[in-house]
């Protein structure tokens, strides 16, 4: 490649991981360069002056230069920390998990702007008041479109015909849903309610101050989280690390021993 | 280069063993290796049983899990401590950070560790119901919260905070701000932001 050797980008900080004694290999997410792992130098020393720019799911502009392995950062300005994501536990808790997706789903280099788009505006919604459960599974939909595992929700994945307004089966290792007949016998599959379906096709096309506007009770949020949860686990080959942990604060959340101010922003999950 | 060595000869075998430790490459172990082939023996053997025996005589404090060489650690044993404070620290040498400063004169908690979502960290990975136990069990009216100042050590201590503020012990978070002797122009946001919230009467 004939880049120059000093380069600037915008990027959302996904991962790090130590290295040495006090450097960090960050793995930055770019609108325009995709998935970019970078070492920055000196950064858990408490004077470092670059640190507080490039801590996790911190939206900054950072300078590079090219290096032999890795590229090294040399500069950073935070353009929106998140402040008000971050002084919240579950929030913080759902940013992660978002972070860990993009990682898992993007390979090095390929450049993909509306998934970039798609986590800074997913990020900005969950500060927003608002049904964070219901964001969650509109990220998730919309990150398998980007990611090139569209699930099929309007006919069956095997016989092509039209899903009919019953319950359907869906399959993950299919890719999509099938019509009850060709469900039938398949292993790896789950059933799928109406309501769920017409809501999944809801999230895969509507933008989202649509989507925002739906009512969901308890039980149809259960089974979509889990369809997709199963689906996205099928995908990858692997449990989803903060999946865990965010089903632990919503058990204690949902026994109230945390207390209530930090399940305010869930109120209208039911 | 090292992995052409075949690991024979005593030579050999201390460079790769050397070469498994933080921060020192295959260079560094070899310069460690034939420093110690010239070294006195009484010296290379006084390490040789250093190095043992921190394995087999430290253990975890069995109040604190501070790192200790009996069933107390320094700080649990020493009697003029207040009792009625815990500071809650992520690992051992934060301890040695704190102690330096002699201006604590509390309890400490280590929970070796901080709770990380991505990496699989959970409360159950780190020594948080270690803490609620002894918080419940004890008389203490304080506990002051000095994990880290990074994503994991903040959400860990706003897990914590949910966690004892209904026991009704008084949680306090270490102040966050500028670090002495640096520029405010190079200061983060974030940093700013607790800085101003937190300033003090001057």
């Amino acid at each position: 490649m004939s880049n120059p050797r000093n380069y600037q980008t915008e990027a959302i900080i996904i991962k790090k991981t130590k290295l040495g004694e006090a450097d960090r290999i960050l793995t930055l997410f770019t609108p325009h360069l995709g998935k970019i792992q970078a070492v920055a130098k000196g950064v858990r020393r408490p004077k470092s002056k670059l640190a507080g720019h490039l801590e996790l799911l911190t939206h900054s502009l950072v300078s590079l230069a090219r290096g032999h392995n890795l590229d090294v950062i040399t500069g950073s300005q935070t353009i929106n920390g998140f402040l008000l994501l971050k002084s919240d536990l579950w929030l913080t808790s759902c940013a992660l998990y978002l972070a860990e997706l993009v990682n898992q789903f993007t390979a090095d280099h390929q450049e993909n702007y509306s998934l970039f788009q798609l986590l800074l505006a997913t990020m900005q919604r969950l500060e927003q008041p608002g049904n964070n459960e219901l964001l969650l599974r509109y990220f998730e939909v919309h990150l398998l479109s980007e990611a090139g595992y569209r699930p099929q929700l309007h006919q069956c994945v095997v016989c092509h015909t039209t899903l009919q307004p019953m319950t359907n089966t869906f399959s993950s290792s299919a890719g999509g849903v099938l019509c009850p007949e060709c469900g039938e016998d398949q292993s790896m599959a789950s059933p799928l309610s109406v309501n769920a379906l017409k809501v999944l096709r809801l999230l895969q096309s509507d933008d989202y101050p649509t989507v925002s506007r739906l009512k969901i009770d308890s039980s149809l949020a259960r089974e979509l989280d889990e369809v997709l949860r199963d689906y996205l686990r099928y995908l990858l080959e692997r449990e989803i690390k903060s999946v865990a942990w965010l089903d632990t604060l919503r058990k204690q959340m949902r026994e109230k021993t945390l207390l209530p101010e930090l399940s305010t922003a869930r109120e209208d999950t039911g | 280069m090292n992995e052409t060595v075949p690991a024979t000869g005593a030579v050999n075998r201390l460079i790769q063993e050397l070469n498994k430790l933080p921060g020192i490459g295959p260079k560094s172990a070899q310069r460690l290796t034939y420093y110690l082939l010239r070294a006195p023996e009484e010296q290379v053997r006084l390490l040789a049983e250093a190095m043992l025996s921190v394995k087999q005589t430290t253990r975890l404090c069995s109040v604190c899990f501070n790192v200790t060489d009996s069933d107390l650690c320094f700080v649990c044993r020493g009697d003029r401590r207040n009792h009625s404070k815990i500071c809650v620290v992520e690992q051992p040498q934060d301890i040695l950070a704190l102690e330096h400063t002699r201006i604590y004169d509390g309890l400490y908690h280590v929970l070796h560790g901080a709770l990380s979502p991505t990496e699989g960290i959970g409360t159950g990975d780190i020594k948080i119901n270690e803490l609620l136990l002894r918080l419940r069990n004890g008389s203490v009216d304080e506990v002051i919260l000095a994990t880290n100042t990074n994503l994991e050590g903040e959400q860990t201590a706003m897990y914590l905070s949910k966690q004892i503020s209904p026991l009704g012990i008084k949680v306090t978070r270490l102040a966050r701000g500028l670090p002495f002797g640096t520029e405010l122009e190079y200061a983060d946001d974030v940093t700013l932001t607790r800085a101003i919230e937190g300033r003090q009467e001057f």
